[in-house]
C-alpha cells in the first residue's frame, strides 16, 4: 500500500506532502524518540503525537514512510518547514493512535 | 575523510543537523544503507545527549572504507555511574525535555546497539568523551 492509499483509507489530512508513491510496509506507534529509533523500521508509518523538529529528525534518520499525527496533535511551524525540505510526508487525524493502528493493521493483512 | 561539527548547547532545534549531514555524506559515498542508518542514529543520540545533559560539545568523524569512527567530546558534568547510565530506562532528563520526546533512557543503549564498539571516558565535573565505531563490512 502507498502512503496516499493509506491516507485515503484512513481519512487523513495532509499537512506536508512527500513522496505519495512511497510504500507503507508496516506501522510503529510511540512518542519517545529514542524508543522509536530503537524499534521502528524503515518504511513504517509512524503514529505519534510528537509534531516537533526532533520528530522530523527522527523520521529522517529511521527513514519511515510518513509521520501520522494522531488525536489532532499540533505540528510546529519549524517542523513543517524542515519536513518539506527533507521530503518527510506528514499526515494528521483526530482519531486515536489505537484506532488508526487497528485500521492500518486490517488494511495491511 | 574527516569531518568536524560544533554542537551548540542552547539550541535544541539545531541538534540533529550534524548527524543529518553525516547521513547525507555517507549515503553519497555509497555506504550500505544499514551502515548509514546505524552511524547516523548513534551520532544523533550522542548529539542530543550533549545538548540535553552537557551544554553542547564537538563531534569529530573519521570515515574510512572499512570503518566509521565518531568521537563526541563535551565539557559538561560528566556521568557519575556509567553502568547505570547504560541501562535501558535510566534517565535524569528534566520534565521540559521529556515533553519534547526525550528522556526514555534509551539513548546510550541505542548507541551500544547500533555501533560495533563504544568507549565512554567520563569524569564528574570535567566532561565526557564518547568514542564509537561502525564497521562498514567493506574491505579496506
Ligand atoms: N554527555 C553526557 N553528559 C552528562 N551526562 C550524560 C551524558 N550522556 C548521558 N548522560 C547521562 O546518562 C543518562 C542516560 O542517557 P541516555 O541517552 O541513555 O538517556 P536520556 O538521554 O536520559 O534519554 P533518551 O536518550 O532516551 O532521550 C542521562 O539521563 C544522563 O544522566
Ligand atoms: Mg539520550
Amino acid at each position: 500500500m502507498t502512503v496516499s492509499e493509506m491516507a485515503n483509507e484512513l481519512n487523513l489530512e495532509t499537512l506536508v506532502r512527500g513522496d505519495q508513491d512511497r510504500l507503507v510496509a508496516g506501522g510503529y506507534a510511540g512518542d519517545l524518540l529514542s524508543w522509536v529509533m530503537a524499534r521502528a523500521h524503515e518504511d513504517d508509518a509512524w503514529f505519534t503525537v510528537m509534531g516537533n523538529l526532533n520528530a522530523v529528525a527522527v523520521a529522517v534518520l529511521v527513514n519511515v514512510s510518513c509521520i501520522v499525527l494522531t488525536e489532532n496533535a499540533t505540528l510546529d511551524d519549524d517542523a513543517a518547514k524542515r519536513a518539506a525540505v527533507e521530503g518527510v510526508f506528514i499526515l494528521r487525524s483526530h482519531e486515536s493512535t489505537f484506532s488508526l493502528c487497528a485500521k492500518l493493521g486490517n488494511l495491511l493483512q | 575523510m574527516k569531518l568536524h561539527f560544533e554542537v551548540p548547547g542552547d539550541d535544541f532545534t539545531r541538534a540533529g543537523e550534524a548527524s543529518g549531514e553525516l547521513k547525507r555524506k555517507l549515503k553519497r559515498l555509497g555506504f550500505d544503507p544499514d551502515v548509514v542508518r546505524r552511524a547516523a542514529i548513534a551520532m544523533y543520540e550522542g548529539e542530543i545527549n550533549m545538548v540535553i545533559h552537557a551544554g553542547g560539545g564537538v563531534v569529530d568523524v573519521e570515515i574510512l572504507p572499512d570503518k566509521i569512527t565518531i568521537i563526541l567530546t563535551d565539557y559538561g558534568p560528566g556521568i557519575e555511574d556509567v553502568d547505570k547510565a547504560m541501562q535501558e530506562g535510566f534517565s535524569t532528563a528534566p520534565d521540559n525535555i521529556r515533553m519534547l520526546g526525550f528522556g526514555a533512557g534509551m539513548g546510550l543503549p541505542n548507541i551500544k546497539k547500533y555501533t560495533d564498539t563504544l568507549n565512554i571516558k567520563t569524569e564528574v565535573g570535567k566532561g565526557t568523551v564518547l568514542t564509537m565505531t561502525v564497521l562498514t563490512n567493506k574491505q579496506a
